[in-house]
């Protein structure tokens, strides 16, 4: 299968005033069309670094990072963003809805940007994705007026509106309770499937991982290894 | 273009959304801007109705569109507005008509009228004098009579002129007493006491008919000179030619009495300066009070000015008593007695009980005065009809009096309450350049018989020593010099002129203002200061202005031309000035909105980091976010500037229709009549526009840099 992410070598390091913080330290890995990855680590691991790189949001110090085929050290800031806008979905972790914007607004947004459809194409996919995301009724509402599990389904809808190859998802159940954030994944794996779209989150909750192909597990900026979920899941002696 | 529309569509609604959702934000700095607004399109208009009344109150009154004078001046011409701080050194156009057709040959001027502004003093009348003269008169004409008749009537007269005379000097005597308390002894001059006091007395009324002439003699050289109530005025006149002046001013009316013919001497008063300098002054405060309680709306109890106004009366009641004689001293006694119900004798006292006026009596009173009082009282100190000896600083430094008849008094139409408008009196151009002294062709043929007569021969001064020690200097240059006195070119001849009008005798001279009718090639062939030109096309005044001194280059003059606001002087630079002032206001204003509407932003941005990172992230470039910034600026200023420029057109059509009544007479000069009736300009509101547009623009460049600047990975932090 094709590797829609290739990162070689990747490096960051943050400047906060004259001292040099390193992010990651050289990690490799691929990620190929279709996967549903999971990159798993405590926090200060370089979980949500990775995925920046990955997410052409930041690029590497050192090393490259290939998003599509494209090596994102390549590319001016202009390019990243075209990148970001036609090829990735975002999902936060506090969701990041425009709260001026309704549902169906925000789930449009990225489709105005792209300004590739013309309204009622907009219109027919954004309420396409409302259904399957389960939000039908609320396509008018605010997102204030919606509960987080809600709100998350709203931030899927809008990462996938684009149909993109790839979607990055940070910690997208850590604002969530448990049932809630299975749902999400339930939904987010449903959607691997049926859309073919390639996902990585990122998560430092076992019960989370269960839902991957696989896990790739980071510590200090170094990649230790990646396992499926059952091996992750029987080493801190939990059931798989 | 279609994509850049559809990106400027997501632009303005996400635009219009945000603005919605931070509504105090919007509110605050559209309110800034709605005000802002609202005073450029209410504030401008208002200036530039205020120019363009005014201008007409300037170019109907003496400016017309363009003044022209001699390039060659000294000084810049004020036209207006200057007090009374001499005259400008101006040239003299030496030809006035030969400038008016060089003037005419230019397409767009319809009219020139000739002028010349100067000032003089003017000594009104002494009534001590007046009545001494009458005296005189009386004891003439009884020393005359033929017939038992004449004599009996004589006798009668000179007893009625004693009677005022009597009545002046008690009123001396009351002051004289009046003065001793107040002031030391040794500033007043023992004799002069002594004189009224023998003035005052019955042994002197009684011998008076057995030496009368000098009895008189004593009085004028004694008495008449302590009675000082003999105003010096002065008078700011321009002299013209009366027919091209209202005929080119055509707001100019006549109020009392006629024009002044074609051709001859003659003396127009401004109405305003006629009620204010020349009418008694009791009368004058009275009108006043009645013109402060009934149009303005004030009281006597709370007004300050309008107090004042009757303590003066009260306290000055000596104008009205010296012109009173015996019978009209019984009369005045008998009307005040009745009128207020008063045992009182003495009718200076009776006078400043019935000037104690309040807001109750004053009609009444008012009335009373004007019906029973006034028609025995010279109201104005110079009548119609009258002639006035004026006396002037000519330009070399001599004194020159010139006689003229007062024919009437005029005033401008809309503009009868302006002191400014109405500052300048009329006279004709004949007696204007004998005052300011330029020689009219009669005084030229004097001075030349008298030369011939004493053998002297015009020297001029370029020449003068060549004449006396060396040879000729064959076509001197200066030999047709104008025509002007100057005291360096005919040195002892103006003052030998000066004596021989003096030793002609009044009467002579004024015979001679009335009759004398100059001929109209005399009144115009000669020298002015300047010349008023009304156009055809007012629009067109700063072409109009190159062509006419083009013209005059060509037809060999040094024309200046300026136009109606430079003539205008201080006046003209008021409104500047005024102007000025709202610009810095506005731009005061509008610094401090763009500091408000900044900060405002920029505090809204920083709380939308996180928004715009994850719009960076999702894919929006930074011109989106800038973008969005700016038409959110953008918006907020249209629609707010909207509303206020709006409101202002409102505002000033509304007030357009009402108009704005001028409190004070300045101001009927500035809004050219009773009241400004202020209109919309379109470059106003095109100019609120693109103020609130650029001031909006301008206050979002920082707030949209600091958006600029926001990464994506800003997205990704957590607040917590």
């Amino acid at each position: 299968m094709k590797a829609i992410v290739s990162v070689r070598e990747a490096v960051k390091n943050y400047t906060l005033g004259n001292v040099v913080v390193p992010a990651l330290r050289g990690v490799t890995l691929d990620v190929v069309e279709g996967d549903f990855l999971a990159i798993a680590g405590p926090s200060g691991s370089g979980k949500t670094t990775l995925l920046n790189l990955i997410g052409c949001v930041d690029t590497p110090t050192s090393g490259s990072v290939e998003v599509a085929g494209k090596d994102t050290r390549r590319l001016s800031e202009r390019e990243l963003t075209d990148l970001r806008l036609h090829t990735i979905g975002f999902i936060f972790q506090s969701f990041n809805l425009v709260s001026v914007l309704t549902v169906s607004q925000n789930i449009e947004l990225p489709l105005l940007l792209q300004r590739k459809l013309t309204g009622p194409e907009r219109a027919q996919r954004v309420s396409a994705l409302l259904e399957r995301v389960g939000l039908r009724e609320y396509g008018t509402h605010r997102p204030s007026e919606l509960s987080g599990g809600q709100r998350q389904r709203v931030a899927i809808a809008r990462a996938l509106v684009t149909r993109p190859q790839l979607v990055l998802a940070d910690e997208p159940t850590a604002n969530l309770d448990s049932v809630t954030g299975a749902h999400i994944l339930d939904l987010m794996r449903e959607l691997n499937r049926t859309e073919k779209t390639t996902f990585i989150f990122s998560t430092h909750d076992q019960s989370v991982m269960a839902h991957a192909n696989a896990v790739v597990r980071l510590a200090d900026g170094k990649l230790v290894d990646r396992v499926t979920p059952a091996q992750a899941a029987a080493e801190n002696g939990l059931p798989a | 273009m279609r994509a850049w529309l559809a990106t400027l569509g997501v632009v303005a609604q996400m635009a219009f959304r945000n603005l919605f959702a931070s509504r105090l934000k919007t509110i605050i700095v559209g309110g800034i801007i709605f005000f802002g607004g609202l005073l450029v399109v209410a504030g401008n208009s208002l200036l530039d109705s205020v120019v363009a009344s005014m201008s007409r109150s300037v170019i109907g009154s003496v400016a017309g569109h363009i003044q022209v004078y001699n390039a060659k001046s000294k000084d810049t011409l004020e036209v207006m507005g200057r007090m009374m701080m001499g005259d400008p050194d101006l040239s003299q156009l030496d030809d006035f008509a030969k400038v008016r057709d060089s003037l005419l040959k230019v397409e767009n001027v319809k009219s020139v009228v000739p002028m010349g502004i100067s000032g003089a003093l003017v000594t009104s009348g002494n009534t001590i004098d007046l009545a001494l003269e009458k005296l005189r008169n009386a004891v003439n004409a009884r020393h005359d009579a033929k017939t038992d008749a004449q004599r009996v009537e004589a006798e009668a007269r000179v007893a009625s002129e004693k009677g005022h005379v009597r009545q002046i000097v008690s009123v001396l005597q009351g002051d004289l007493k009046n003065a001793r308390a107040v002031l030391d002894e040794r500033t007043i001059d023992p004799a002069d006491g002594a004189a009224v006091n023998r003035a005052a007395s019955d042994a002197f009324w009684q011998d008076f008919d057995k030496e009368p002439f000098e009895a008189l003699e004593f009085l004028e050289n004694r008495i008449a000179s302590q009675a000082a109530d003999a105003d010096l005025l002065f008078l700011n006149y321009i002299g013209t030619d009366f027919q091209a002046f209202q005929k080119s001013f055509d707001r100019m009316k006549i109020v009392e009495g006629t024009t002044v013919p074609a051709g001859k001497r003659g003396f127009l008063f401004a109405k305003h300066v006629y009620e204010e300098q020349l009418k008694l002054k009791a009368a004058r405060r009275l009108d006043q009070i009645k013109e402060g309680t009934e149009n303005e709306g004030e009281t006597i109890a709370t007004d300050p000015d309008l107090k004042r106004m009757v303590r003066e009366n009260v306290s000055q009641v000596r104008e009205i008593l010296l012109q009173l004689d015996a019978a009209k001293t019984v009369d005045f006694r008998a009307k005040l007695q009745r009128e207020l119900a008063s045992q009182e004798a003495d009718v200076g006292k009776l006078l400043a009980a019935f000037f104690q006026t309040d807001d109750q009596n004053f009609r009444e009173r008012y009335d009373f005065f004007y019906k029973e009082l006034a028609p025995s009282l010279e109201l104005y100190r110079v009548r119609i009809g009258d002639v006035l000896t004026i006396k002037a600083f000519t330009r070399s430094g001599y004194v020159q009096s010139v006689n003229v008849p007062v024919y009437g008094t005029f005033e401008f139409q809309g503009l009868e309450k302006s002191t400014l408008a109405g500052a300048l009196n009329l006279m004709d151009m004949v007696s204007f350049r004998e005052l300011y002294g330029f020689m009219s062709g009669e005084k030229l043929a004097e001075i030349q018989a008298l030369q011939k007569a004493a053998g002297a021969r015009e020297v001029s001064r370029e020449n003068a020593e060549a004449e006396l020690f060396g040879s000729k200097a064959e076509d001197a240059p200066a030999a047709k010099a104008p025509r002007r006195i100057e005291a360096t070119t005919t040195p002892g001849v103006a003052p030998v002129m000066r004596d021989l009008g003096e030793s002609l005798g009044g009467k002579l001279q004024r015979e001679e203002a009335r009759s004398r009718v100059f001929p109209a090639d005399e009144v115009e062939r000669g020298v002015v200061l300047n010349a008023a030109v009304i156009l055809k096309n007012p629009k067109k005044i700063r072409e109009t202005i190159v062509a006419i001194e083009a013209q005059g280059k060509r037809d060999g003059l040094t024309l200046k031309a300026i136009d109606w606001q430079a003539a205008a002087g201080l006046i003209g630079q008021f409104v500047n000035v005024i102007r000025m002032v709202l610009y810095v206001a506005i731009l005061i204003i509008f610094l401090i909105a763009l500091v408000i509407i900044n900060n405002a932003l920029v505090m809204a941005t920083l709380e939308r980091v996180k928004e715009i990172g994850t719009l960076r992230a999702i894919g929006a470039q930074r011109r989106f976010i800038l973008a969005m910034l700016v038409v959110e600026s953008i918006v907020v200023g249209f629609i707010f500037g909207g509303l206020g420029a709006g409101l202002g057109v409102l505002l000033v059509s509304v007030v357009g229709k009402i108009g704005i009544p001028a409190k004070s007479d300045v101001w009927f000069f500035f809004f050219s009549g009773p009241r400004l009736y202020p209109f919309i300009g379109t470059s106003n509101i095109v100019a609120a526009f693109a103020i609130v547009l650029l001031v909006s623009a301008f206050s979002s460049f920082y707030p949209a840099w600091i958006a600029m600047r926001v990464t994506p990975r800003q997205a990704m932090q957590e607040e917590e």
